[in-house]
């Protein structure tokens, strides 16, 4: 964590900080991670001035711990954010945003036909296709493939 | 090859391996020559139609009667109860599936057939068509045909014509010869409905030659297997439409180069896009391959019902 990030967001001492998110994605991860609902507190920095990302959005979040799992399904979304673990005011540990092989109970299929909608017993699930550094998903069900974008732009 | 389709669900092409689809074609082949009206004895297998499909329905009921087992269901799902009632799919495959000792079924979603084989309790699930997804037997049939016609399925040359945008059947049947060596492709389509990118992708990554082509005679005398498609009228509008339709009706003038053991194959029905002056030619095929889907579901059912299937090398 950079010093003039620390200046802007104010510094937790146990909890996650997600960084590098891409500008206007913060809000998207907050839903994804259901933390609209949540007692915590919660700093949210957005459109911060990044060398890497020329800006970008940051999420603090106080004794709330991401798991790797967490933090997978975090990287269809910000492929380059960083998830470090915070205790005491220390990184005490850096999640890698590995993509899961399979994406279940997250999104809703875009396919109006799919049978995946309007069946309880079931969670929607989509296989995760990389190839070079393009994403995409595969309905388990409907077996349509959608882009990583089509995916994140309607959550 | 020992039966990996034993209790096995048929939900998709693409998951099975060429040594299945070689060992369902080879069935097929066997129980054509040497019909066994004993493989499905003291079965009872449900025949669902969630949505109307009457040849694909009466092909897997003659199949499964000619192998000697027993059939209950339903013809159109609209006049069921559980449709009445909207019961979900997954609670009316749990019941039905508790009577019987196979599931085949059509539903107008997609990924129902997928959907049912997780609540069916272990008993096999046979697609037999879901939405605009997969219909695994319509090309088991086609690759038997391919195969009966031309005596294999690889280093053929096969032209698939129409809308190859939306048509599931020559996108399942691209797959499945994919998975065969020295298969070539020619997609000939208007522009509107070409084959979709992530399936020439496949075949670029599977190392098999295609080319896209806007006439049928360009192609003709280098072909195998000619695969025509209707091309649906509601895609376009209507004077769009009747410059298309021209471009995609295959006459028997046009087969005029053919090589003598080219096939031309369409799955049926029919509307205009082949004239009936093709069906005279030796060329024709498209009555055989649809009486085909009969031994098609036969070797699968037998398959995916029995552990071995006496007669049949495996
Ligand atoms: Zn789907």
């Amino acid at each position: 964590m950079s010093t003039d990030n620390k200046l802007q967001v104010e510094a937790i001492c146990h909890g996650t900080v997600i960084d590098h998110i891409p500008a206007h994605i913060g809000f998207k991860i907050l839903n994804l991670f259901q933390m609209h609902g949540s007692d915590q507190r919660i700093t949210i920095g957005l459109n911060l001035p990044s060398s890497a990302l020329g800006s970008k959005d940051l999420i603090k979040i106080e004794n709330v711990v991401i798991s790797e799992d967490q933090a997978s399904q975090l990287a269809l979304y910000a492929p380059q954010a960083t998830v470090n673990q915070i205790e005491d005011y220390q990184v005490v540990a850096k999640l890698p945003l590995t993509l899961p092989e399979v994406i279940q109970g997250v999104f809703r299929c875009p396919n109006s036909n799919c049978i995946a909608h309007g069946e309880p017993a079931v969670d929607s699930s989509f296989r995760v296709l990389s190839e070079a550094d393009d994403v995409k998903l595969r309905c388990k069900y409907c077996e349509k493939v959608f882009s990583r974008e089509i995916m994140t732009e309607r959550h | 090859m020992a039966n990996t389709l034993y209790n096995k669900h048929i939900i998709s092409i693409p998951e099975l391996s060429r040594d299945e689809l070689a060992l369902i074609v080879a069935t097929a082949g066997e129980l054509k020559a040497r019909p066994n009206p004993t493989l499905l004895k003291n079965k009872v297998i449900a025949s669902c139609f969630f949505e109307a499909s009457t040849r694909t329905r009466l092909s897997f009921e003659t199949a499964i009667q000619r192998l000697g087992g027993s059939v209950i269901g339903f013809p159109d799902g609209g006049n069921t109860s559980s449709g009445k009632k909207g019961e979900t799919l997954a609670d009316s495959v749990r019941v039905i599936s508790s009577y019987v000792d196979g599931f085949v079924m059509r539903h107008p979603k997609e990924g129902a057939a997928r959907l049912a084989s997780e609540f069916s309790e272990g008993v096999p699930v046979v697609n037999g068509g879901d939405g605009a997804n997969q219909h695994p037997t319509q090309t088991l049939l086609d690759l038997f045909s391919i195969y009966e016609t031309q005596g294999r399925l690889d280093n053929l040359n096969i032209a698939m014509v129409g809308d190859l945008k939306y048509g599931r059947t020559v996108h399942s049947l691209t797959q499945a010869l994919s998975k065969f060596e020295g298969n070539r492709f020619f997609y000939i389509a208007p522009d509107a409905l070409a084959m979709p990118e992530h399936l020439l992708d496949e075949l670029t990554a599977a190392g098999h030659p295609y080319s896209l082509h806007s006439s049928i005679t360009d192609v003709v005398p280098e072909l195998d297997v000619l695969y025509m498609t209707r091309v649906q009228k509601e895609r376009f509008d209507e004077s769009e439409y009747a410059h298309i339709k021209a471009a995609f009706i295959l006459n028997a003038a046009m087969l005029r180069d053919a090589k003598p053991n080219m096939k031309v194959m369409h799955p049926l029905p029919r509307v205009d896009e082949i004239t009936v002056d093709v069906d005279k030619t030796p060329h024709a095929y498209y009555f055989e391959q649809a009486e085909n889907g009969v031994y098609a579901r036969e070797a699968l059912l037998a398959l995916v019902l029995n552990e071995q299937v006496e007669g049949v090398a495996q």
